[in-house]
């Protein structure tokens, strides 16, 4: 198994089927009364976030100790990094202590992968900039599995802010590689012409795309984007690109709907709408433990040499 | 008793008097005295046998970041001379965006007396064109031109008014000065990490597209055809900016253009690693540009090489990409880096490379006594180089106090022996004299 999770471009097929198959055992640890194994007792987890995060937090979190892994919560706020330590001297800290895993969440692309370079802990990646969150990516999977037996010839329509949606890249790179088609959907200025060398295929009308779906991912979009002009108000990008209920019609019977949260309800996708049976979003929540306590469990369990160690 | 120095069986590559070829060089205190393969040192003489390796005129950057004053903990005048004579430099132009700015002539005067204190290289401060590098008010141009001024740039910031850029053309042909600009649409470009296209996307780095550069490229060549006014277009990193530059000679405007080594043979590609000394201003483009910078400088489009040497301190380039400063240091690296992916490969002849990195820059700043040719009565600023010795970058510490090379690793061949700056060494066998 990969040493660090940095991109899911790291990733062969099979680790992918490994990761998925692994996450499937570790589902059913999440529905028992006691909720816990003793995989990785006697390990140190690090969630390092330098961005603020909910899900992703709790998520890892929770998986580091359902997996008996001692779990540190290191957030900037309040930290040695509010008094402006680098992110070398935090990971260079970090090691001194003796971290197994540093889960990290940084708001510049690349930093998981520098700080990579500086320990000896694995990384992972819970998502850096406007580059890749490939446990989500993976988790998003997990899911689409659950409803779809195989990846091949899935048609998958990621709709959004794709420019800044570390999410969509590392979602495109992911369903491509397991044999799926991308679409991406959304106005030219939020689309980079080069996504399609990622493997997918580029539209600006979501109408068009919708009936030929599979899986309709709706991204969140910022507010903040309007500002910078990517479109003319938040009502235009509603009315070409939120899923309505009327939109909704025009899916697959089988088709579901996901979204990565935290949703903008009533803008990138209606209130009902997110409350549909078929949108799934509530179980990619769910799944997103399991399919970390498998990449955990895979990362860090396969040490026999400190499992050999008498003092262990 | 005059000093001096024979340097026999010396490959001289001297564009200037079109000698290419065995030779031995006489040197006595400041000035060249004979060459001539039957030129023999009479009397006393420090005589220095030189087979396998090449002579040329000392190199001439037109840009480089020294630092002083005010950022002293990424490069001092003495320093960056330091790394300019072990690069085989002989004169330097400083770029002004110093604290405080290079906008006045006291400034001037405060880095050329740190340089002649260091005696390592001459420094010729580049003067801003406005007030602060602010883009808005020109400078007092008359003034830092008396003060030895030859080149004028706002450097990083660009300047982006085209009144601005107008009147500054305009205003300095008085002085015949140059107006030296970093081609770079601010709007375009904003929040830039690299070159956009298909690596920016796959990295999420936001990017800044070429035409950010070619657009202004394009304005100035126009404002300099409308004044009449001496235009230099640094560090062209695009292809199209090439073809615009080409157009611009042959409709006869006033024009020259300089690229440095690293946009000549790395790529968008090259920062897949996420490696912050690989982000530089202008950013590294596609293949395509890269290949267009060659041949550009080979047919002479370009005029020179500069080595945009930008230092900084470790924990400045030890950051998150985002939060790193642009640049790469050059000066101890560019020689060696032009022979080995450009002449080597044959993209270059060598003493293309010489024309493009001593005489052409030499001539550009107007300075008589660097860049050839070496003959009798003339300054003897030259520079000998080893062009076969193999060497990593980064194996020997560096004398910039910057450690940020973009070739950090790399293995290059062509090692500086002696530099000689109006005589004396500043350089012998690859050390340096002070």
């Amino acid at each position: 198994m990969i040493k660090h999770l940095l991109s899911i471009n790291q990733l062969s097929r099979e680790d992918v089927v490994r990761i998925l198959d692994t996450a499937e055992s570790f589902r059913e640890v999440g529905t028992r009364v006691i909720k816990k194994v003793p995989a990785l007792r006697g390990r140190t987890v690090v969630n390092l976030f330098y961005e603020n995060s909910t899900r992703t937090r709790i998520s890892f979190e929770l998986a580091a100790k359902r997996l008996s892994a001692d779990v540190i919560n290191f957030s900037t706020s309040g930290s040695s990094v509010a008094k402006g330590e680098s992110l070398k001297d935090t990971a260079l800290t970090l090691q001194a202590m003796g971290a197994d895993a540093i889960v990290i969440r940084h708001s510049s692309s690349g930093a998981p992968q520098t700080l990579s370079r500086w320990v000896g802990a694995s990384v992972l990646n819970a998502g850096d900039g406007t580059h890749e969150h490939p446990t989500q990516a993976l988790l998003d999977l997990f899911t689409v599995r659950e409803h779809f037996p195989s990846f091949e010839g899935l048609r998958v329509a990621i709709v959004g802010d794709v420019r800044h949606s570390r999410v969509a890249r590392s979602l495109t790179f992911a369903v491509a590689k397991m044999g799926g088609e991308v679409t991406l959907v959304g106005p030219p200025t939020l689309i980079p012409p080069e996504a399609q060398a990622w493997g997918a295929q580029i539209s600006h009308h979501l109408d068009e795309v919708l009936p030929k779906l599979h899986v309709c991912y709706m991204l969140r979009v910022q507010r903040e984007r309007q500002r910078q002009q990517f479109f003319p108000s938040v009502r235009e990008y509603s009315r070409l690109y939120g899923l309505s209920r009327r939109r909704v019609e025009a899916l697959a019977e089988e088709a579901v709907i996901m979204h990565p949260g935290p949703m903008n309800r009533g803008v990138e996708i209606a209130s009902d709408v997110a409350d549909l049976p078929r949108a799934v979003i509530t179980d990619q929540v769910t799944n997103g433990i399991a399919v970390r306590m498998s990449l955990l469990y895979l990362m860090l369990g396969g040490d026999a040499r400190r499992e050999e160690d008498p003092r262990a | 008793m005059p000093s001096r120095t024979l340097f026999r069986g010396v490959q001289l590559v001297d564009p200037a008097s079109g000698h290419d070829g065995l030779t031995n060089v006489l040197i006595e205190d400041e000035e060249v005295r004979a060459v001539g393969a039957d030129v023999t040192a009479t009397g006393k003489a420090d005589v220095i046998d030189c087979s396998g390796l090449v002579m040329a005129p000392g190199l001439v950057d037109l840009h480089a970041h020294l630092r002083e004053p005010g950022f002293e903990h990424k490069e001092t005048v003495e320093t960056g001379s330091r790394a300019a004579a072990l690069g085989g430099y002989t004169a330097v132009c400083a770029m002004p965006n110093t604290d405080p700015v290079t906008d006045n002539a006291a400034v001037v005067m405060e880095v050329r007396t740190l340089a002649d204190k260091a005696g390592l290289c001459e420094v010729f401060p580049a003067g801003a064109i406005t007030r602060g590098l602010a883009g808005e008010a020109l400078t007092d141009i008359g003034e830092m031109t008396e003060a030895g001024v030859r080149l004028f740039t706002d450097d990083h910031n660009c300047v982006q008014s085209s009144r601005v850029m107008r009147l500054a053309l305009e205003y300095a042909k008085t002085f015949d000065a140059i107006i030296c600009q970093h081609a770079q649409d601010g709007a375009l470009s904003e929040g830039w990490q690299m070159h956009e296209g298909h690596y920016s996307a796959l990295l999420g780095l936001a990017g800044a597209p070429a035409e950010a550069e070619t657009v202004v490229v394009a304005r100035d060549l126009a404002l300099a055809r409308l004044t009449g006014g001496r235009l230099h277009v640094t560090h062209v990193s695009a292809a199209r900016s090439v073809e615009l530059l080409a157009e611009g000679k042959r409709r006869g405007v006033r024009v020259t253009a300089d690229v440095t080594p690293h946009h000549l043979t790395l790529v968008d590609q090259d920062l897949v690693t996420y490696d912050t000394c690989r982000k530089v201003n202008p950013p590294l483009r596609s293949d395509e540009d890269r290949d267009a910078l060659r041949r550009g400088l080979a047919d002479g489009t370009l005029d020179a090489v500069a080595t945009d040497h930008a230092p900084h301190a470790d924990e400045d380039k030890e950051q998150e990409f985002d939060q790193a400063p642009p640049g790469t240091i050059g000066l101890e690296t560019a020689l060696a880096v032009i022979l080995t992916e450009l002449v080597e490969p044959g993209l270059l002849a060598l003493t293309d490379a010489i024309r493009r990195m001593s005489v052409e820059p030499a001539a550009i700043l107007g300075l008589d006594q660097h860049g050839g040719p070496v003959a009798p009565g003339r300054p003897a600023n030259l520079v000998v180089f080893d062009p076969a010795a193999e060497w990593a970058v980064g194996e020997r510490p560096f004398a910039s106090i910057g450690r940020n090379s973009a070739f950090m690793g790399r293995t290059v061949r062509g090692r500086i022996l002696h530099t000689l700056l109006l005589g004396a060494f500043t350089v012998r066998e690859g050390v340096a004299t002070r």
